[in-house]
């Protein structure tokens, strides 16, 4: 198949509303045709989560890391301006900055010594006699800023395309979801990234992982172990399927998605839901918190960010997991059968040390490749990619799960209203509609 | 207190035994080494010098949770490492120093990993903090396990003990 002909409407995504299915197809996972038009469809005209504030809060604090296949240099100036620069020098592409993070007043090019400030501006090139005035009088030869880069509730994302729509535009509905993540800070502290990334992968194709990361429906199958274990520390496994309900899926519009509850999942939240097994002074510490959040942000929201959960999907890559702890999770296909994952724990700044310790043993209990829970998740998702080489034969994924309902009720987390989301956003942006 | 004085080789014989209840897939036995308050830590790859009650590490067991990781890991429900991967650890380079609350032992390891038809290689350097015991032999009061890659990958995940 090439390019011209394909057809994703026609043949990838069958959406029967009226008959309550949703199929996608095998080959949407394993199709390298499929695997470049998501790169030029996608991940070059959706924005892209690339890092946190916290991570560039001083001048001269840069980091560099791939994001959506590009190198990049995230960095505040000596004046205190944020950028965001493709991490290449104009002269003959050598990364400029082979550090992950650090501080700096300019970036050197290795290979021939091209040496530009930390705005960006080409300040030095060796032996400088043998170039024209007129080399980089415009400035082409500065370092390249990407199209545009903006900042919402302390998440720095970036987009590929100079013509695309604003970053809160994009984020729709989910735009409030960010601030509540937002919104876990002490006082007027903020937010901060714990330091320590989990860099993994998987064998499998990234829309796995997004189908997978706010997927109810699976938590007592895939991640039994993790119930067992919860069963011997608290003697119970407490609030799942309580008489409060078990949450609902909602659309946040534009491929964002979100399943909630409140006091609807098992584990305990470091900001702010207690387990039994963590005693009554971390209760009472807990509280202070809520009570707190109550005063700052009103009663209602802070019962909702402190007692509730939270797995916010944003499309395309984009994960914010506020569960047993708060992560920031995204991810990138190399291949149609291969992905990259960076994981960060996000923390209010300023959080007690027995309280960002708790949060660090929650976090790791459940979450991280080394967790009691996402190797599971892993597995499943590279158990799915072997299942797709039989793709010819067997074709079709089923994402029906409360697709009547979908609509006019209550979806609940066990649905897949989540996956559905994703895919019709996902459909229309291969067929090439505008982001 | 004082105490016995602990020669390499022995040392040696309890990172060799650990090694292989652990290849062995004899994991309650492995998770009898270390001691009621004993620790098992794997830092982070970006940084190996951290603190798990500051930083976010890959691993950060307790006692009580390397006891449930344990128990985990034999059930078919641990699907990451059902069914067992194959695993075959080496300890090498194993240096040790002695003080008043015991023995400090330091070793290079590669752990190989066999499962799924790929062959994953976990290199790295512990340390641990040993006890001596009175009859012989040791209790594990913490083990540090430090792998010694950039990035997880092409592994991925730590679903085996290292």
């Amino acid at each position: 198949m090439n390019q011209q002909d394909f057809d994703p409407i026609g043949w990838a995504v069958m959406d029967d509303k009226a008959r309550g299915v949703f199929r996608v197809h095998r080959r949407a996972f394993v199709d390298h045709n499929i695997f470049e038009l998501e790169r030029s469809r996608i991940f070059s005209r959706c924005w892209i989560y690339a890092a946190h504030v916290s991570e560039v809060a001083e001048p001269g604090q840069f980091i560099s890391r791939d994001v959506a296949g590009r190198a990049l240099i995230v960095n505040r100036d000596r004046d205190g301006k944020l950028h965001v620069f493709f991490n290449t020098c104009t002269h003959r592409g050598s990364l400029v900055c082979r550090e992950a993070k650090g501080k700096t007043r300019n970036f050197s090019c290795p290979y021939h010594g091209w040496t530009y400030a930390d705005n960006g501006r080409l300040v030095h090139q060796p032996l400088p006699e043998s170039y024209s005035p007129e080399c980089n009088r415009d400035g082409e030869l500065n370092l390249r800023e990407v199209p545009r880069f903006d900042e919402f509730c302390g998440f720095i994302f970036v987009n590929y395309d100079a013509d695309a729509i604003s970053l809160a535009d994009y984020l729709a509905d989910a735009g409030d979801y960010l601030r509540m993540a937002s919104q876990h800070g002490i006082g007027d502290q903020g937010m901060e990234i714990v330091n320590g990334t989990q860099t993994y992968c998987a064998k499998a194709n990234w829309k796995l992982l997004q189908e997978n990361s706010a997927d109810g429906y699976h938590a007592d199958t895939t991640h039994a172990t993790y119930m067992d274990y919860i069963k011997a520390r608290e003697g119970a496994v407490l609030n799942l399927y309580s008489d409060k309900g078990f949450g609902r899926v909602r659309n946040l519009k534009r491929g964002h998605s979100v399943s909630e509850s409140i006091w609807g999942t098992p584990w305990g939240r470091p900001c702010a839901r207690a387990m039994p097994s963590w005693g009554d002074d971390i209760k009472a510490e807990m509280d202070g918190v809520f009570e707190a959040m109550a005063t700052r942000i009103g009663r209602e929201r802070a019962d909702f960010i402190c007692h509730g959960d939270r797995n916010l999907l944003i499309f395309p890559n984009l994960v914010v997991n506020d569960v047993c702890a708060l992560t920031i999770r995204t991810f990138y296909p190399k291949a149609p059968d291969y992905f990259e994952v960076n994981a960060w724990a996000l923390a209010p700044k300023g959080e007690s040390q027995r309280l960002r310790d708790l949060r660090l043993r929650n976090y790791l209990e459940f979450l991280g490749p080394g967790g009691f829970a996402t190797p599971d998740d892993q597995e499943m998702l590279e158990l799915c990619q072997r299942g797709y080489q039989a793709h010819a034969a067997v074709e079709w994924n089923d994402i029906s799960r409360g697709m009547l309902t979908e609509d006019g009720g209550a979806p609940a987390k066990q649905d897949e209203l989540q996956m559905r989301t994703f895919w019709r956003r996902w459909r229309d942006l291969l067929a090439g509609q505008p982001v | 207190m004082s105490m016995r004085p602990v020669t390499r080789p022995e040392v040696e014989d309890f990172l060799f035994h650990e090694a292989d209840l652990l290849d062995n897939w004899r994991l309650e036995e492995w998770a009898l080494l270390f001691a009621d308050d004993g620790e098992y830590l794997i830092p982070p790859t970006d940084v190996p010098d951290g603190d798990p009650k500051r930083d976010l590490f890959l691993v950060y067991d307790d006692r009580h949770r390397l006891g449930e990781r344990v128990k985990r890991l034999g059930k078919k429900t641990a699907h990451a490492e059902f069914p067992h991967s194959r695993t075959r650890h080496l300890v090498t380079n194993v240096r040790i120093s002695q003080d008043a609350e015991g023995v400090q032992a330091t070793c290079n390891f590669v752990v190989y990993r066999s499962k799924n038809g790929v062959n994953d290689v976990y290199p790295g350097h512990s340390h641990y903090r040993l006890i001596p015991q009175e009859g012989g032999g040791f209790r594990i009061r913490f083990k540090r396990a430090t792998l010694d890659v950039d990035t997880l990958r092409p592994q991925g995940k730590v679903s085996i003990i290292l």
